[in-house]
């Protein structure tokens, strides 16, 4: 192992010899890639299609007509409902994540159009602590859902979360019956809701609204999941098998619709949304 | 006699106490009467002191006390006419999970139970009270039957956590729990929940969706383990990693009703539930009945609306004015 390490440090250090700002090398495959041409791809790697994290800005221009025409929400903040005591306070932590960030909370939320159909529009970011759900994350989404069922319009969310956040405690706990019970009601008003999982969306998020699309797609070998790897392997104390947990797998066992690369998913969304909202019956 | 946690070892020794001289005066003919009264009386002054001030992490010890009623402990003391009903009718009867019909003061309630095992035989078989999708399943099934037949739906949770393994995630752990949290916030019938040892995070959730959750005096409810939480945020499980982990996240009763996440404490008989099951039975049926016949006589469309504006309103948050 300690042989293997030392290599990957070798390729470490001839990367910082080329202009960070120009190059970038693939996670998966190691391959050298020009970052502007690694954009105009949508941060889909040329060479092995690897789906590199983007933020919900770029989901948000990449699914919608004119990117988000209304952002709704972006004044809603943490409050430290618990003051919470860990290593790092709390308080800090979100600083933090705000200033890294550029935004009050770990989700983006509001309105704009998929090939000129209206819609209600949500992307998770999962720089902002992990996209962990807290207070925030789940009235946003609620507030979404809600405002779907208001304007009788579909509502699209792009998950990418840890699970909940825990700094918020049971609180953030209650954010999965919060927006699960509001996607209750867009279910029971007759309006579709397509959840698309990216890379990596796991715990609270997935075991609430996430896993709860009238539609799942999932982007390429995103990491899925109830529970962390790593918490199943320290249960079962076993190493889990290649794959485990990825879309393939969800796709294989029934539990998503289908997988959609990126640069294809506003085509699928439309084609979708035509289906169930579009034209006479 | 029973094992107890760290905490209250001086409570251990007085019990011990006690039972050698109930052993001698039975086996010897002595007169012990003076002595066992005195005895007694401080073996309640020291439960008193003891449950009055325990900290965060002994609170976690007492939720998860091998002597704690479980919960057809509590069916069987608290429910007549007990009938248990098995199976998700797809893939098999999750064991965490017991679920049948049963009436409450003569009237008919669907039960829906977390169970966990005494000993490692029925832990085996109950796996800790950790239920898979199926569980959940079955769970929903029930519910829908007590839908069916207009009949109020009473929910006992004592879990660490929904099951993290393998078969659970290959069959959608998160789907069956999302599905549930759904499903639950638009069935026809009354919900009442009642947190009677842990309540472990999505996988007691999972069942939890109602419109009043009542919760043990020494029962928890929390979105981690201290352990979890120590592991992840201090990267050490030690004891006092644990120990700041329950206390940082809020996971008491007391704290609970303060963040107005359940709606009413009830208090246990001194010393705890697991030195007396029939008399937290008592206590719990008392609840459970009064808190149903509230319940019971609201209509349908308001109860919905309440169950709804009940989860709706639940976080704190800055902003939005």
């Amino acid at each position: 192992m300690a042989w293997f390490r030392r290599e990957k440090k070798k390729i470490g250090g001839q990367k910082r010899d080329l202009p960070p700002d120009v190059w970038t090398k693939c996670d998966k495959c190691g391959e050298i890639l020009y970052r502007e041409k690694l954009a105009d791809n949508l941060d889909v790697c040329p060479e092995c299609g690897h789906h590199f994290k983007i933020p919900p800005d770029d989901y948000a221009k990449l699914l919608l007509d004119n990117a988000l025409e209304e952002e709704h929400d972006a004044d809603l903040h943490s409050v430290d409902p618990l003051e919470f005591v860990g290593p790092t306070p709390y308080a800090d932590r979100y600083a933090r994540a705000v200033r890294q960030v550029g935004r009050a909370e770990a989700v983006l939320t509001g309105r704009g159009h998929v090939d000129g159909r209206a819609v209600l529009f949500g992307a998770m970011d999962f720089r902002f602590i992990g996209g962990s759900m807290g207070s925030v994350v789940g009235e946003k989404i609620a507030r979404a859902t809600e405002r779907a069922v208001e304007r009788q319009e579909p509502l699209i969310l792009v998950s990418a979360s840890g699970g909940a956040r825990m700094m918020e405690g049971v609180l953030s706990l209650m954010q999965m019956a919060k927006t699960s019970s509001a996607l209750g009601r867009l279910h029971k008003a007759g309006l579709p809701y397509i959840s698309i999982l990216t890379h990596p969306t796991t715990g609270g998020v997935t075991a609430s609204f996430a896993m709860l699309g009238d539609v799942i797609i999932a982007e390429p070998g995103a990491l899925i999941g109830f529970a962390g790897p790593r918490v199943i392997e320290q249960t079962i104390g076993q190493e889990l098998p290649d794959g485990f947990q990825r879309s393939e797998f969800l796709l294989e066992h029934g539990a998503i619709d289908m997988i959609v690369p990126r640069p294809a998913l506003k085509d699928s969304v439309s084609k979708l949304l035509g289906h169930m909202v579009d034209g006479s019956t | 006699m029973a094992s107890h946690e760290e905490f209250e070892r001086s409570i251990g020794d007085v019990v011990a106490q006690i039972g050698k001289l109930k052993e001698m005066a039975s086996s010897g003919g002595l007169d012990v009467e003076t002595e066992l009264k005195k005895l007694e009386s401080r073996l309640a002054e020291l439960r008193a002191e003891t449950y009055a001030n325990v900290t965060p992490l002994e609170q976690v010890q007492i939720a998860r006390h091998q002597q704690r009623p479980h919960s057809l402990d509590m069916i069987e003391r608290i429910f007549t006419d007990f009938i248990e009903l098995h199976g998700d009718r797809g893939f098999r009867d999750d064991p965490a999970v017991v679920t049948g019909w049963g009436r409450l003061a003569e009237r008919s309630v669907m039960v829906i139970a977390q169970q966990k095992g005494r000993n490692t035989k029925g832990n085996l078989k109950r796996n800790f009270a950790m239920m898979h999708p199926e569980g959940y399943r079955k769970a929903l099934r029930m519910m829908r039957q007590a839908e069916k037949f207009r009949r109020p739906i009473i929910s006992l949770i004592d879990t660490p956590a929904a099951y993290p393994g393998i078969g659970a995630e290959e069959r959608g752990q998160s789907e069956a729990i999302a599905r549930n949290l759904l499903e639950m916030s638009l069935i026809e019938t009354p919900i009442l929940v009642a947190v009677i040892g842990e309540g472990g995070s999505g996988g007691a959730l999972g069942l939890s969706v109602g419109d009043r959750i009542i919760m043990l005096e020494h029962a928890i409810y929390s979105v981690i383990s201290p352990e979890g939480c120590a592991s992840i945020l201090w990267k050490e499980n030690t004891e006092e990693a644990r120990s700041k982990a329950a206390a940082a996240l809020k996971l008491t009763a007391p704290d609970l009703k303060r963040l107005g996440v359940i709606d009413e404490l009830i208090e246990e008989p001194k010393g705890g539930a697991h030195t007396d099951w029939d008399g937290a039975a008592e206590i719990l049926s008392e609840a459970l009945q009064r808190n149903l016949d509230e319940l019971r006589s609201l209509p349908v469309d308001q109860l919905l609306q309440g169950r709804y504006e009940k989860f709706r309103a639940m976080g704190v948050w800055g902003g939005g004015e």
